[in-house]
């Protein structure tokens, strides 16, 4: 069993790779969201991380890039 | 023997290659318009093949057919509605797993489907091999390998449109398995959907509507009228949550790309390893913290160069071809006759027209170098590094790149606009565009300039304009999205494709397409204002006795004073006064909304130097002594904010989709110019 708590995708550094446990969105961002490949257990590689500007990251194959107030909204372990 | 008529829908996620593919199928035989009541842009051509003549409809490129954005229920509802005889999904197979999580809601839509693996070169380099018959069969889609900046598998794929077109429904299964439990669910909302919602069955297959229902979807949900059918969703998704523990929208999404990761599990291999390639290399710099800015500055400035630099050549030949053809038309009448025709047909027509005309050459170098930027996938790159600053004042990372091309000309700058999803970041830029100084504008400066300030102070002027523009353009842009547009700030979510070569034909093709909207469109209103304007500049005529004994200068002053726009500006010089304007600059101010550049001979009219420009020289002496620099910086401000021309206005009105939004920017310009002049013009007068 993992022992680490899930935390926000905001608090994970670049190289890092983490994976999804859960969106805290409304339907509109989560529906998109789910589209470009977020589901829970899925891999995300933090290619960048913020701080400032979007994050970008690595999922099923395909690089995205998210602004910081969706990275808030996307927990992960 | 007649052709058989069939509908193509081709459908996919963005940055698939479907434009490629649809250019490929259709060549020129293609046309853009609208669908109606939305402003997303609706591809349309056709393709005769065998004995089909094809209508092929290129959706807009979405990630799911859920009804979150306008992009995804337009694409939806057509193919709903028109119900086309084979849907074809572009589909990128570098990138297969995320692509197909369309493909599989399509394939709950009943229509017959085919699945175009684009960019198969790409795949191929990076070791994919594909088991196409099995996957064919997992997925019951023909599948076809293309390249379609290549043009590579155009018949392979219209033999398997045209396959997949004879194949009788009923014979496949139309389904994806999502599990025992949730399967379950679905057939008790099938039942009771075809016990009470007869008139959407009638419309709608009843699993996708239980589908549907249960990834609540709004649009779906919107339509049932009855509390029975509400009831027992609710409870459905209740019991399912209590399973799952999430919603059953997400475990519906788990289990497709369950599906997905299992049909390719089967019947993809990688030969080789993944490595880090090009892409992230140049990414390393173009998204780099400290150089990303730089670099996008850089490639503005290059873009700037490109389409103002070269594009002042056939801009040139432009305007002496037009020269010369009123001087072709002049010679229908008998030398030195006065006919309105012939003025209504120099002046009005060819004049106002013509002079919108003139900045084609501009506007498709301008749209062929975002054409080649978008192609390329440096775009993207841009909206990231452009992501904060936009984002304090309410807009997205995009919003920048119509504004940069604003400082050009406002007309392919508000048509640059559509790369912005949402409705109300792209209504805020559009209002705010004409506050990047454009080129037009530029004459103004450089006659006024030279004309009030000492040499040292010329260059830092001109900067201190365009700046003002920017800065009130920013604030302009966060008021409207604190009001009018106020509203949740898009959340930024946008994929990175990896970099690509454009290729010179599909550039082309965009270039050429959103020319033609510039032409036809800003092209037809310009043309009856221009004729109005035209007719207010010249009508009333002085009678022949006053202009008795007046040179030619002397003469175009006596009938532009006489004319509608004279008398206007005269009426209006007590409102314009404390902004230290008098009728003679409110002539030019009026004549100007025509196109800015219209305001230097106006004023050249006006003061009877004639309107060539070889006479600004002596414009500039009459100009210094008649006004202060206060006056004159007060002149350039008023121009930099008021009113846009009228081409910006009508494409305004074709962006925004209705007179509204165009009125207001052109009410609210002029007003905020004539508050800030007079503030400036008053409080300067106390200083000086």
């Amino acid at each position: 069993m993992e022992e680490k708590k899930a935390r926000p995708l905001s608090r994970v550094s670049a190289g890092e790779t983490v994976r999804l446990v859960r969106i805290d969105a409304g339907a509109g961002l989560n529906s998109r969201l789910t589209a470009m490949g977020l589901i829970p257990k899925v891999e995300i590689k933090v290619v960048k991380s913020g701080r400032p500007g979007p994050f970008v990251i690595s999922v099923k194959g395909s690089k995205m890039m998210l602004g910081r107030g969706v990275v808030h909204k996307i927990l992960v372990i | 023997m007649a052709k058989k008529k069939i509908t193509v829908a081709l459908a996919g996620n963005p940055n698939s290659g479907k434009t490629s593919i649809f250019n490929m199928l259709t060549g020129a035989h293609q046309h853009v318009g609208n669908y109606p009541g939305v402003t997303v842009e609706k591809r349309e051509g056709t393709c005769k093949y065998m004995d089909f003549e094809m209508t092929v409809v290129d959706l807009p490129g979405t990630y799911s057919l859920a009804a979150h954005s306008t992009e995804e229920l337009v694409a939806r509802n057509f193919l709903i509605e028109q119900e086309p005889d084979v849907v074809v999904d572009i589909i990128d197979a570098s990138n297969i797993e995320r692509n197909l999580y369309l493909a599989t809601q399509l394939i709950e839509m009943d229509l017959p489907l085919v699945l175009a693996f684009n960019m198969s070169d790409i795949a191929k380099q990076e070791g994919l091999v594909f088991d196409i018959e099995h996957l064919s069969a997992l997925l019951e889609a023909k599948i076809v390998p293309t390249v379609g900046n290549k043009g590579k598998g155009r018949v392979e794929l219209l033999n398997a449109i045209v396959e997949s077109v004879q194949e009788t429904k009923g014979t496949r299964r139309h389904k994806v398995n999502y599990g025992e439990e949730i399967e379950h669910e679905l057939g008790i909302l099938e039942q009771i959907i075809i016990e009470t919602e007869e008139s959407l069955v009638r419309k709608y297959n009843p699993r996708w509507l239980a589908v549907k229902m249960l990834e609540r979807d709004r649009d779906i949900i919107s339509k049932v009228n009855n509390q029975k059918l509400l009831n027992a969703i609710n409870s459905s998704s209740e019991h399912l949550k209590g399973i799952f523990g999430d919603n059953p929208e997400i475990v519906i999404a788990d289990r497709r790309y369950g599906f997905i990761s299992g049909a390719c599990q089967e019947t993809i291999k990688s030969t080789v390893e993944l490595r880090h390639n090009v892409s992230d290399m140049i990414d390393a710099i173009a998204t780099n913290r400290f150089f990303g800015l730089p670099v996008f500055l850089i490639l503005m400035y290059v873009v700037f160069q490109l389409t103002f630099t070269f594009g002042a050549y056939p801009m040139g030949w432009l305007e002496e071809f037009f020269g010369w053809g009123g001087g072709a038309i002049a010679t229908f009448w008998p030398a030195g006759s006065e006919s309105w025709f012939k003025s209504l047909l120099i002046d009005g027509v060819i004049g106002g027209v013509g002079g919108v005309i003139v900045f084609l050459p501009n506007i498709l170098l301008l749209f062929l170098a975002i054409s080649v930027l978008e192609d390329s996938g440096y775009m993207a790159r841009a909206a990231f590094v452009m992501d904060r600053i936009m984002h304090k004042i309410g807009l997205h990372g995009k919003s920048f790149i119509p504004m940069l091309i604003g400082f050009g000309c406002s007309v392919p700058a508000i048509m640059g606009a559509r790369i912005l999803e949402n409705r109300r970041n792209r209504l805020t830029t559009i209002m705010v565009i004409p506050l990047m100084s454009c080129g037009a504008r530029l004459t103004i400066y450089a006659l006024l300039i030279p004309a009030f300030f000492a040499e040292k102070w010329r260059g830092p002027m001109l900067w201190i304009i365009y700046l003002i523009g920017i800065v009130l353009a920013m604030v302009c842009a966060k008021i409207l999205r604190l009001t009018v547009f106020r509203g949740e700030t898009t959340p930024f979510v946008m994929e990175l494709p990896p970099y690509r070569m454009p290729t010179l034909k599909s550039v082309c093709i965009h270039m050429w397409q959103r020319g033609w909207m510039y032409l036809r469109k800003a092209g037809t209103i310009i043309l009856a204002i221009s004729i109005i304007l035209w007719a207010a500049m010249s009508y009333p005529k002085p009678g022949d006795e006053s202009l008795a004994g007046l040179d030619t200068a002397q003469a175009e002053q006596q009938k532009l004073e006489y004319s509608v726009i004279g008398r206007v500006g005269r009426a209006i010089e007590p409102v314009l006064k404390p902004l230290g304007f008098d009728w003679k600059i409110g002539t030019a101010l009026i004549g100007a909304t025509a196109a800015k550049e219209v305001f230097v001979s106006q004023l050249a009219i006006v003061y009877a130097v004639g309107s060539d420009k070889e006479n600004s020289e002596s414009l500039r002496e009459k100009l210094q002594t008649n006004y202060t620099p206060l006056t004159g910086f007060c002149i350039m401000l008023f121009c930099l904010i008021y009113a846009p021309c009228v081409a910006t206005v009508a494409v305004t009105r074709h962006e925004s989709g209705s007179w509204r939004w165009a009125l207001f920017q052109f009410f609210a310009l002029t007003v905020i110019a004539y508050v800030l002049t007079f503030v400036v013009y008053q409080i300067g007068s106390l200083l000086i």
